[in-house]
């Protein structure tokens, strides 16, 4: 056996694969291999990345769009009638179907096209495997047509925007019946979302293999980066927690195109006339279907984002992160609480007290793990040295904006508080201290942090700065002012909230919050500059600019087809820094 | 089915429903004339987000001392050795014996009240509450205190609740649109459902916020302590007009209530006659 | 044999298990909670519902019990195929596959053609009642498995069948883990068919 080439020859074994000389010369793959169906997981990575920023900003500019209509419901915009048609536009104002689509998508897009994305396939497959010290993941043309089933998914949920009824709107959710009884986009909704759900779970099946299987000599589970760790537990919610969705998924489908009344009661009167189904289903066998997947979705939208800021803080505070094993432990936790919490997503469905207590408690158990990561993470500063980086930067500001995400779930968690906040801004504004300043922050961070192993190359300091100042303020300003008004009793999903009285009283409010969603949006230039100037013109940095110690800085940057010279062999935990008597203040883990 | 995509527009969207409001609506919980209930969901709101402060504060100050405390300067190494902390430790242990305080002394009481003690007797108004897109349908029992049957079959423009006015029971019967009349200081039953998709029927003022689910139907009770008019709003996205799904509550004197009983029940009376 | 990544062929030293089959397992795990949510779903639409026929009095119980035993069979066939590709007999595999390959034909022949069909032209159709929608819904969904089976039993036993001669322990993993599956998809039907023809 070529022992010798073992890092070049990761080529699995197929119709081509098995001469004996495969693993020699390396003929130049053409380009359609190398970059459109390449099956590196390092190409598959920024392939993932890239399309989800795309979509990030796309689910942005949805959002930008409701904005408007939410900050001044009653000054037309006239010169959008032509370009969004008839159907959408009217007489200077979106419709409300629009506004209803916009918000079903920018939902959708947000949770399964963009962050589960840019977390998963994105991170997890670019530094994944090279922090395990492994030459790819375990299978990789699954991991090829994992990303090459996302994309159709996205492509048919952005196609269902130009059918003539437009896309789904009934929230990202799809209640039954309103989803059942819905326009033709709902179709397609769920179509998308069973590529979607397919291309997760090729994704977490690949990534708990490589885990386990492709680990470096020496790298045993307790010397894993944290960040490994946090993808690991995701795989296992995706894994299971997906499947119940499909169900639910093709259940529905049938409901809307094979006459069936899964989710349909008997006796439905629609729009003054009797519904020609046969009745007998019930709609909050849906919900039970749809929360069970979609809490544990959570935990997927926030996992890697810890994963990724514990790495980032741990390379700027040059010492070990305080209580690895609790936090590893906390989260493995919190994996499997997550599957017992559903329920306290339909509190105010008729739900009697058994099983309300049952809910209510499972979900303030769980918020103990949350608390614990935050306190390991605030106890590392202590003691430290911490280098104040723009990724530091990113990663720093992560923490009391999730702390904040995490708090208000406590009254949305308990049912008495629950009664008044449920389904009103206050869950926007928890939500979205959870995944936007806190997920999104990590995103960034990641970004900053590992754009030198992508490219070689280094962002603009000065632009990270100019980039994160801004984005800290303005997207406090969109977020924060939702807790107001969900305290006043705003209901979510509002296309005019100045309907109702609490919304005209917290109406300047909501104009602060638009104008805060836009100036976020301004703020992004200096990124968006910086991102694609540096790939050019980027201060070229060595292999481990930030004197890191795990092991994806010790291949080339950026790392080559096969990731590392020589099969690299770990001899120590992943944070080690200022190790007494050491000669630098980091001993990389595969420095003897 | 597609008709569901009944489109109407507002230019100038206030001006569709002009309510009197007798109460002011801020940037904060707006007032409260609910009872027990009702203050004991503001109760729990205050006491959480004040235990999230405490939490928030005490955790902030210490990040932000850190932060400056440690900072990169020359001279300072960082501390390999992991720190002891006891302190998180006794604060950890706090949060979870404060979370199972709130779960239990003040959450868990007040929804099994709500939940399950739904009062009864002579004095309780009962109300029931069918929702549709986009209209609170009420139905009052009337003098005899007995709802009538409804059918689906029924169900039209001109009975949108689909009572059987040929059943004794349903002769007296109310039915109201949008508007909720109710006593003050008495407690009041609404047995909801749902004609075709799911709502929800929340009442700000009261603290009252229950899902309207087609195939159920559930209890939602309150008592009102202050007479005024004020917004019923729906939770749930239920289509394209879910944003002016709006009713209106009234709550009256109880003078003022039989009186607004007897005209309907007069009115109800006519149209039956009407019919026949 | 050329270098392939660790434990593609060979067991890993600590789970005990190659790359593929670790797959297989994760998959079947992920299968579960597919099934299992259907299976939620019918036990609280058939708790909720006014009235839901005994599968025996309107599902052809007969047919239903043949398929039983085709599909076991077609199992014992799988696993035959597997041990005979350990003591490196392609030739017995490859038939003992073609075997399986047959029944799940013949299983999927008399699903569609005795139970499927006379019932849709009774007017029996998934949107009947609740009753037929998870009928169809169950069976369909194992009904597409098998095809899926189908698939990959076909492709090994024709296009990919020369990786035996390239690497016979590779492909011996292969029918392994394809036989894992294969059970899976029998183990499925073993519960839908009590479940829906017999209470
Ligand atoms: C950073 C910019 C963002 C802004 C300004 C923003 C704003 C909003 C607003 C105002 C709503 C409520 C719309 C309504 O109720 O009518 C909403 C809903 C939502 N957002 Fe975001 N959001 C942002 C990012 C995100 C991200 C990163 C996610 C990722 C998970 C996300 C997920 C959602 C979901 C799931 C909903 C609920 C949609 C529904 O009602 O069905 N948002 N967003
Ligand atoms: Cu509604
Ligand atoms: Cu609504």
């Amino acid at each position: 056996m070529a022992e010798s080439h073992a890092h070049h020859a990761h080529e699995p074994q197929d119709a081509h694969g098995h001469g004996g000389d495969h693993g020699h010369g390396h003929p130049e793959l053409p380009f359609w291999r190398k970059y459109i169906f390449s099956i590196d997981h390092k190409v598959i990575g920024v392939q993932y990345a890239v399309s989800a920023l795309v979509f990030l900003f796309f689910g942005f500019c949805l959002m930008a769009l409701m904005r408007y209509q939410l900050a001044y419901p009653s000054t037309p915009l006239n010169f959008l009638n032509g370009i969004f048609g008839e159907r959408r536009w009217q007489s200077g104002f979106m419709t409300p179907d629009f506004y209803n689509e916009l918000g079903a998508m920018h939902g959708t897009i947000m949770v399964f096209l963009a962050i589960v994305p840019v977390l998963v396939g994105g991170f997890g497959n670019f530094v994944l495997p090279l922090q395990i010290g492994a030459p790819d993941m375990a299978f990789p043309k699954l991991n090829m047509m994992s990303y090459w089933v996302y994309v159709p998914g996205g492509l048919i949920m952005l196609a269902s925007f130009f059918t003539q009824q437009g896309a789904a709107a009934s929230g990202w959710t799809a209640y039954a019946p309103l989803s059942v009884i819905a326009k033709n986009g709902e179709t397609l909704w769920l179509l998308g979302m069973v590529f979607l759900i397919t291309s997760s779970l090729l994704g977490s099946i690949n990534f708990i293999v490589t885990v386990a299987h492709m680990r470096a000599r020496g790298l045993s589970m307790f010397r894993l980066p944290f960040f490994v760790w946090a993808q690991l537990v995701t795989s296992f919610l995706l894994l299971l927690a997906f499947p119940p969705l499909e169900a639910a998924a093709v259940l529905q489908l049938m409901d809307r195109v094979a006459g069936t009344s899964f989710f349909l009661p008997s006796g439905l009167v629609v729009s003054g006339s009797a519904l020609q189904v046969a009745g007998g289903g019930n709609p909050l066998l849906w919900q039970h279907l749809f929360w069970f997947l979609a809490h544990p979705e959570v935990y997927v939208l926030i996992l890697p984002a810890l994963g990724i800021v514990s790495e980032v803080i741990a390379n700027n505070i040059r010492k070990p992160l305080w209580g690895y094993r609790t936090l590893v432990y906390s989260t493995i936790f919190l994996g499997f609480m997550s599957f017992v919490v559903w329920a306290h997503h339909m509190f105010m469905t008729g739900m009697g007290t058994t099983m309300s207590t049952f809910f209510q408690a499972t979900t303030m158990i769980i918020s103990i793990p949350s608390v614990i990561i935050l306190t390991c993470l605030l106890l590392s500063l202590w003691g430290a040295r911490i280098r104040y980086t723009v990724p530091m930067l990113f990663a720093l500001a992560f923490l009391p904006m999730f702390g904040i995400g995490g708090l208000t779930g406590l009254p949305l968690g308990l049912t008495t508080s629950d009664i008044h906040l449920h389904d009103t801004y206050y869950v926007i504004g928890h939500f979205h201290y959870v995944v936007a300043p806190g997920t999104i922050f990590a995103v960034f961070a990641g970004i900053y942090y590992w754009f030198p192993k992508v490219t070689g190359r280094k962002l603009n300091d000065f632009l990270g700065k100019l980039h994160f100042w801004p984005s800290l303020i303005f997207i406090n300003m969109v977020f924060m002012p939702m807790f107001f008004q969900g305290m006043a009793g705003v209901s979510r999903r509002l296309y005019d909230q100045t309907q109702y009285h609490s919304g005209s009283g917290v109406h300047t409010l909501t104009q602060i919050s638009s104008w805060g969603a836009w100036l976020l949006g301004l703020a992004q230039l200096p990124f968006i500059y910086n991102f694609f100037a540096s790939i050019f013109v980027g201060q070229k940095v060595s292999d481990n600019p930030w004197n890191a110690t795990t092991l994806e800085w010790a291949a080339p940057s950026p790392p080559p087809h096969g990731n590392f010279a020589a099969e690299p062999v770990v001899h120590r935990g992943p944070y080690e820094y200022s190790v007494p008597g050491a000669a630098q203040d980091f001993s990389p883990q595969h420095i003897a | 089915m597609n008709d569901l995509r009944e489109r109407v527009f507002i230019i100038t969207p206030a001006a569709i429903w002009e309510t009197e409001v007798d109460v002011h609506y801020g940037w904060w919980l707006p007032p409260n004339i609910g009872g027990d209930n009702a203050q004991g969901v503001d109760r729990l709101i205050y006491v959480v987000h004040f235990f999230m402060a405490v939490l928030f504060v005490g955790w902030g100050a210490l990040f932000a001392y850190c932060l400056v405390r440690f900072r990169d300067r020359t001279g300072i190494s960082a501390a390999y050795e992991e720190i002891k902390a006891k302190p998180s430790k006794y604060a950890e242990i706090g949060v979870i014996v404060f979370e199972v305080f709130l779960l239990v002394a003040l959450s868990m009481p007040i929804w099994a009240s709500v939940k399950t003690k739904i009062p009864t007797g002579s004095d309780v108004v009962t109300v029931r509450c069918v929702a549709e897109q986009f209209a609170w349908n009420f139905h009052y029992a009337g003098k005899d205190g007995e709802f009538g049957t409804t059918k689906a079959t029924l169900v039209g423009t001109e009975n949108p609740l689909g009572i059987d006015r040929s059943d004794p029971k349903a002769k007296d019967d109310i039915a109201v649109i949008n508007t909720l009349h109710i006593p003050i200081n008495k407690p009041v039953v609404i047995r909801g459902t749902s004609k075709d998709v799911i709502h929800s029927f929340f009442i700000p003022v009261l603290r009252a916020k229950s899902d309207l689910i087609p195939g159920m139907t559930v209890p939602i009770w309150f008592e009102a302590k202050k007479t005024g008019t004020f917004d019923i709003q729906c939770a749930q996205l239920c289509g394209n007009n879910h944003f002016k799904m709006k009713g209106q509550l009234f709550v009256d004197s109880s003078e003022n209530f039989s009186k607004w009983l007897d005209e309907q029940a007069a009115s109800a009376g006519g149209e039956e006659e009407e019919e026949e | 044999m050329t270098m392939g990544l660790p434990c593609e062929v060979k067991a890993h030293p600590i789970t005990g298990i190659y790359n593929g089959k670790f797959a297989v397992w994760l998959f079947l795990a992920s299968e579960v909670m597919l099934f299992g949510a259907l299976f939620s779903a019918l036990v609280l639409l058939r708790a909720g519902a006014a009235s839901w026929p005994h599968g025996y009095t309107v599902l052809n119980v007969p047919i239903g019990t043949l398929n039983t035993f085709v599909l076991i069979s077609s199992s014992v066939t799988m696993v035959m195929a597997w041990a005979s590709l350990k003591v490196h007999d392609f030739a017995k595999g490859r038939q003992y596959l073609l075997w399986t390959f047959l029944l799940a034909a013949l299983f999927l022949g008399l699903k569609l053609a005795l139970e499927y069909y006379p019932k849709f032209q009774a007017g029996h159709t998934p949107g009947h009642d609740n009753f037929y929608g998870t009928y169809f819904v169950l069976t369909g969904l194992h009904g597409l498995h098998v095809v899926g089976g189908m698939i990959v039993i076909g492709y090994f036993l024709w296009p990919g069948a020369h990786l035996w001669h390239e690497n016979p322990e590779h492909y011996t993993n292969r029918i392994e883990c394809t036989g894992l599956y294969w059970h899976f998809v029998d183990l499925v039907w073993i519960f839908l068919f009590p479940t829906l023809y017999l209470l």
